[in-house]
């Protein structure tokens, strides 16, 4: 088969397990797991699709590595021309396989995870719906088709965050991401527009031809707005909110936003605009800039939140800082290589989050945890590799794709210098907060649910409350069903952790910087192949080299420090929190920032909602426009009202009347 | 032979049924003098057909009489079911379509 229909197969799968499991509903509902199989076996046939895409692009010339293939024409009139075009190329490839891959283990923890949800049919079906439009999204070969799956990831995550719509707070969360997903899709749009503007063309290829020949205040308007777009999608400040409350969703869910799909399109979407970017410098830095704050000011809220899996959510955002950072600075191949490992690293975090949260039965405050190491040693091993690859230990995966970025941000020299320094010192407070979980949920001492998991019974709670705001639900639509599951018992989630640890393990090999071959970034070469400074930019051996030793120490400092503050004195932090109390709100506040949006724009909209409801609706339009014309036509009608008496004998009148007027007007005509 | 004199004669029965229908009350005697003004009309019809020799004018009289025969057949029947149900035979209390 060729290169495209391997990929269109990959499209299709999923799309498949949607139609089945949505369609399926009324039978799969009283099948047991069945739903459940159908859409994990949907997105292993897609994964196998990607590798057999991925064999037949290798099999291609060097030169020959950009496949598209057009289904049909969906619009063709007007100047513009919208089909349902996909590119395959290498940056395509590598999104598809890590999305399908690590969707499918995702898919296969939750056949578990989600056993006893009233909802696990619609569950599966709103899961496969995700990674098609995820895979829409990356395989898209035109503007169109990007925007069609940009739209879609938005609108399935709106249905995953409130996937428990009992919970009024996850509602809530689904709205605020969704509406935030909105501004960005917009700022697509409107980027697209301005670059259309002057290519006439909605096709990639065709647009990055024509790259060059943009005016500058169109190609820099447009790659703003992309940015966006990008922002809004991977949750970058100040359009970063949704993120932490996305967390409402099941924890599987977390995975998959996090992981492998929606926040990474905005790494991905820069990726492959950089022809584009390139072209609009000052676009480039507002994106580096964007991420270089965000990887600071996220890690420090890490350090702060005492929710399991916020913990988890903003050193997702502080990881794709990194990235949006590196693809910004045109280290593309480091920022897609940091795409791959977090990918592998975060779901392994979220899996073992959600066994936590399990033996927890729901709980997820960190305060109440503790001990867990001897009760839960599989979730223990598994943890400790995503937080040994996320604070970037060697061997592990993270620790060369984080130094990958920061040594290719600095060998632009200059100012770039400032993101280095910010880099390095937000790896320490990774460190730092990645073991700060691993310190307090797993070691000290065990709280009374561990110490009934070490005698081989899982806690079981009466009545499960939401872990944000305390309201008792009901387990109908509630909290995933009557039970909770751990990996500790359950084959399918250990098989998916296996897996993830051992590609957090070994990941990283795929791009060691000192050794000459480096196999990922000559694998992407094609792609980028048409960009000056994907060539230019290259770290000295000495700067890699320092950079790992950096990353190194840092690395291992902070995990002492971690170990300092939360083993050997435990009252230090509490101690640090009330030394510095307003650093302390600052940081638990998460900078404020839900505040300052809510003042300069929620407030002012509803507001202006509200004046436009009282003065416009109310006066302007029911009182002057309806009231006026209605006002108007009354008045009318009282006045001629009076001739209509009633009096047959009137009528003959004025019409006898009428008539011998008409008669004699016409007589005196002649 | 003079045309006028038919239109005159038609003029006077038609002021005489427009005049009926205009003072009298009863729906019966109405109905009576629109019967007048419609012959008043037939017979100007004839006379105008006479005048100008063809038979034009009195096609539209026998049309006239087979519209003025529908007329009072309804108008009777109207007249009929007001007087079963009790409705007073009088064409000025008859007005609840007033505005």
């Amino acid at each position: 088969m060729s290169v495209t229909t391997w990929a269109w197969l990959v499209i299709a799968f999923p799309l498949a397990g949607t139609i089945v499991n949505a369609l399926g509903w009324p039978v799969l509902r009283n099948a047991g797991r069945a739903a459940g199989w159908i859409g994990t076996a949907a997105i292993a046939g897609s994964f196998v699709c990607a590798i057999g895409t991925l064999l037949a692009l290798q099999d291609r010339a060097e030169d020959a590595k950009q496949v598209t293939s057009t289904l049909y024409d969906y619009a063709n009139s007007v100047g513009v021309n919208a089909t349902m075009t996909i590119l395959v190329d290498p940056l395509s490839v590598l999104m598809i396989l890590v999305v399908s891959g690590v969707s499918m283990l995702i898919h296969l923890y939750s056949v578990t995870y989600m056993t006893r949800d009233a909802g696990f049919v619609r569950y599966f079906a709103y899961l496969n719906y995700f990674v098609f439009s995820m895979l829409v999204l990356v395989l898209a070969g035109n503007f169109f088709i990007l925007i069609i799956g940009w739209a879609f990831v938005g609108a399935a995550s709106y249905l995953l965050i409130s996937f428990w719509y009992r919970r009024r707070t996850a509602t809530r969360a689904g709205i605020k991401a969704f509406v935030i997903n909105v501004v960005g899709d917009v700022g697509l749009v409107l980027g697209t527009y301005f670059i259309f503007r002057s290519t006439h063309t909605l096709d990639y290829l065709g647009t990055f031809k024509q790259a060059a020949d943009i005016p500058t205040g169109d190609v820099t308007a447009g790659c703003l707005l992309l940015l966006v777009g990008a922002f809004a999608k991977s949750a970058q400040i100040p359009l970063h909110t949704w993120l932490a409350d996305a967390m409402e969703g099941p924890t599987p869910v977390s995975a998959l936003i996090h992981a492998a799909t929606m926040v990474t399109a905005g790494v991905y979407l820069i990726a492959r605009m950089h022809p584009l970017f390139e072209q609009a410098p000052a676009a480039a830095l507002v994106g580096a800039i964007g991420g270089g704050a965000t990887l600071f000011i996220a890690a420090t809220i890490g350090l702060a939140v005492t929710d399991l899996k916020r913990v988890i959510a903003w050193s997702t955002m502080s990881q794709i800082g990194y990235m949006i950072l590196g693809v910004s600075a045109a280290a593309y191949a480091g920022g897609m290589f940091h795409f791959m490992t977090h990918a592998f690293f975060k779901a392994l975090l979220f899996m073992s989050a959600g066994s936590v949260i399990g033996a927890m039965a729901g709980a997820q405050d960190i305060d109440r945890m503790g001990g867990f190491r001897k009760a839960m040693p599989f979730t223990y091993i598994c943890m400790l590799i995503g937080s040994l690859a996320l604070a970037g230990i060697p061997p592990f995966a993270g620790f060369f794709s984080k130094d990958e970025i920061l040594a290719q941000v600095a060998s632009r020299g200059g100012g770039w210098w400032a993101f280095y320094v910010l880099g390095y010192a937000a790896a320490l407070l990774t460190a730092i907060y990645s073991f700060r979980l691993i310190f307090r949920v797993f070691w000290g001492e065990p709280v009374p649910e561990a110490r009934e998991l070490e005698e081989g019974h899982l806690h079981h709670a009466e009545q499960h409350v939401n872990p944000t705001d305390g309201e008792v639900e009901d387990t109908e639509v509630g909290f995933p069903g009557p039970d909770h599951f751990i990996a500790e018992r359950e084959i399918p989630m250990k098989i998916a952790m296996g897996i993830l640890a051992v590609l957090a393990v070994l990941g990283g090999l795929l791009f060691l910087p000192i050794i000459d071959t480096h196999p990922l970034e000559s694998f992407l070469a094609p792609a980028f192949g048409d960009t000056p400074k994907f060539e230019s930019v290259h770290p000295s051996d000495t700067l890699a080299a320092i950079g790992l030793v950096i990353g190194t120490v840092l690395g291992l400092g902070g995990i002492a420090i971690a170990h300092f503050v939360w083993v050997r004195r435990p009252g230090t932090s509490a101690a640090l929190i009330a030394r510095f109390p307003r650093v302390h709100a600052l940081l638990v506040n998460q900078w404020y920032f839900d505040q300052l949006l809510d003042t300069l724009f929620v407030r002012p909209t509803a507001w202006f909602g509200r004046w436009a409801q009282s003065f416009f609706e109310r006066v302007v339009v029911q009182g002057t426009i309806v009231g006026g014309a209605t006002g108007l036509v009354r008045a009318g009608s009282v006045a001629v009202r009076r001739a209509q008496s009633g009096l047959l004998r009137g009528y003959v009148a004025l019409l006898i009347l009428g008539m011998a007027g008409l008669a004699l007007y016409f007589l005196l005509q002649t | 032979m003079n045309i006028s004199w038919f239109i005159v004669v038609s003029a006077f029965v038609f002021c005489i049924g427009a005049a009926g229908v205009l003072t009298r009350r009863n729906p019966l005697v109405i109905l009576l003098c629109l019967e007048l003004m419609l012959n008043a009309a037939n017979l100007a019809l004839i006379g105008f057909s006479r005048m100008h020799g063809n038979g034009d004018g009195q096609v539209f009289a026998i049309i006239v009489m087979v519209v003025a025969a529908c007329e009072v057949t309804v108008g009777l029947g109207v007249i009929v079911a007001m007087y079963r149900r009790r409705v007073p035979i009088d064409a000025d209390e008859l007005r609840e379509l007033h505005g």
